[in-house]
């Protein structure tokens, strides 16, 4: 048995080598000082960071990437903290229909929405790009903020709001009184959460750009089919660094079984 | 009144995703049966019976079975690992399994376009040790999407797996050992069968990621599609939206199949009945 853990342990390294090991490389090539992508690089230079802030498509797209998954996030806020509200604290006909719908964005292919939202929300409903993004973004974030905030409900003690209740606090000011600060932690979970999503997503965004409308990943992908210098590279690094302090946060604030649990 | 308060409160959402998903859903789909104002299948025959379509079909389910396959040959066993081990060390795995997961596609698939690359870090290394005199032909073929698509995915099946296996009874493995089953029995006849559910979720979540993904065939599959760049070709370069529906369509329909039979496979392998 000793035999099989140790072959066991060496066989998990490599898969973990194999998951991390891209994303180790990228960062290294990232200071390449040179023009073109090398590993090893060649030297030490912040020249392709610099560029980020060069390239104006990368802040303009930058800009709107935040902009939209930060007010699609507060619009799934407004509209989910409701709904999962409603889903967790009563019973009623038509619940599990209504779950369904609330969850199906996660489950229609990423880019089939994408292509549905540019032939109806653009052109038929004719709303301009950028409102088309931020529909789409949160109609993306809707299911994860739900879902967390479910979760986070129920672990809540309904109890406490009856008391509230029966002391004559009103139900909105119960809810905010006493129910909001006690899913505080999982309220900030959902919003990283589904902000990581927004911010990454490539499948609906890639409809939705038009004349001066991108978000930032779109805007690497494009750069990427004609450039192979070091920028895309580090700009990654800087991703990946905004990722790992957001997951930081997460677990801190409920764990990580969010994601182990299906 | 207390009725009208829960239909306040799950109005909003319930209409925002009407407006902006389930109708432009549905009438994608119904767009497909309906062309210059009759009923038509033509947009259907037209996919099945052209061969290049096919082809995209048929390489799509391929890297989609190679990849779900590797997955889990390579996830299972690492899943077991991480799930035996300490709580310390068991949370820094997974959070180095979900820190991935969590990274932009873009450029998780862009790192594989370093290493697989004509010049990338496996040609030169290879070149450089002598192993090969050329260098392999590996990004933009379908080797090259697979690789990318298992880095995708294998972390969403190890913690799944990691999710399950937790909540095995270590006692059922030691009541195996003591009835005389060896390690490797015991592991077989309890882990395994236990495992089951959160295979077969693992399965579906792999196997229709990998049949929709677009970032990593787009990147890395070069001028090699799927069905999923196949569609944005033609919504978006060649303009032909009423194949571009009948595409979305098909997903559709493979994306519900596939998760109904697997969900009816789980409910009949659940050795829990």
């Amino acid at each position: 048995m000793q035999e099989k853990n140790r072959g066991l342990a060496l066989f998990t390294s490599l898969v973990f080598l194999f998951l991390l090991g891209p994303l180790i490389i990228i960062s290294f090539t990232s200071f390449e000082p040179g023009s073109v992508l090398k590993f090893p690089p060649e030297g030490f230079s912040w020249r392709w960071y610099e560029n980020i802030f060069e390239v104006e498509m990368f802040m303009t797209t930058f800009k709107t990437s935040m902009f939209v998954s930060l007010l699609g996030n507060l619009l799934a806020l407004l509209l989910g903290i409701p709904a999962a509200y409603a889903l967790s604290r009563f019973d009623f006909r038509g619940k599990g229909i209504l779950n369904g719908i609330f969850i199906s964005p996660v489950l229609i292919p990423g880019i089939v929405m994408g292509f549905a939202m540019l032939k109806y929300v653009i052109v038929v409903y004719n709303l301009p790009i950028y409102a088309g993004l931020l529909v789409g973004h949160t109609v993306l974030m809707l299911p994860f903020i739900i879902r967390v905030i479910a979760s986070s409900l129920s672990n809540f003690d309904f109890a406490i709001e009856e008391a509230a209740l029966s002391l004559g606090a009103g139900r909105l000011e119960t809810f905010f009184k006493v129910v909001l600060p006690n899913i505080r932690s999982g309220i900030i979970a959902a919003i990283l959460i589904a902000f990581l999503e927004s911010f990454n997503n490539v499948d609906i965004s890639v409809f939705m750009t038009g004349p001066g409308v991108s978000t930032l990943p779109i805007q690497m992908l494009t750069y990427v089919e004609n450039n192979f210098d070091p920028t895309i590279a580090a700009i990654s690094v800087l991703l990946m660094i905004l990722t790992a302090i957001l997951m930081f946060i997460i677990e801190r604030l409920m764990g990580l079984s969010y994601f182990t649990k299906r | 009144m207390r009725k009208t308060g829960l239909y306040l409160l799950l109005l909003p959402g319930v209409l925002f995703l009407t407006l902006f998903m389930v109708i432009p859903i549905v009438m994608t789909i119904a767009s497909t049966f309906y062309q210059d104002g009759s009923f038509t299948i033509q947009g259907y025959l037209q996919f099945l019976t052209d061969a290049y379509f096919l082809k995209i079909m048929l390489t799509t389910l391929q890297v989609s079975l190679v990849t779900t396959i590797a997955c889990i040959l390579i996830g299972f066993p690492a899943a077991y690992y991480i799930s035996k081990l300490g709580p310390r060390k068991k949370g820094i795995l997974l959070a180095l399994a979900i820190f991935p997961l969590l990274t932009s596609s873009v450029v998780r698939s862009f790192s594989w376009m370093i290493i697989l690359g004509k010049k990338g870090l496996l040609n030169s290394s290879l070149l450089a040790i002598g192993l090969i005199d050329k260098p392999l032909e590996i990004l933009y073929t379908p080797t090259a999407m697979m690789i990318g698509l298992i880095h995708l995915f294998l972390p969403l099946i190890i913690i799944t797996l990691v999710g399950v296996m937790e909540n095995i009874d270590p006692d059922l493995l030691k009541a195996a050992e003591s009835l005389g089953a060896s390690k490797l029995t015991a592991f077989w006849k309890v882990i395994v069968p236990l495992s089951v559910p959160g295979l077969i979720i693992g399965s579906i979540l792999v196997f229709v990621g990998s049949l929709t993904a677009y970032t990593t065939p787009a990147l890395l599959g070069g001028k090699q599609r799927v069905i999923s760049t196949f569609l944005y070709q033609n919504a978006i370069t060649l303009n032909d939206w009423h194949l571009a529906s009948v595409i979305a369509t098909i997903m559709i329909v493979i994306t519900f199949v596939v998760i109904y039979f697997m969900n009816k496979l789980a409910t009949k392998l659940n050795p829990k009945g």
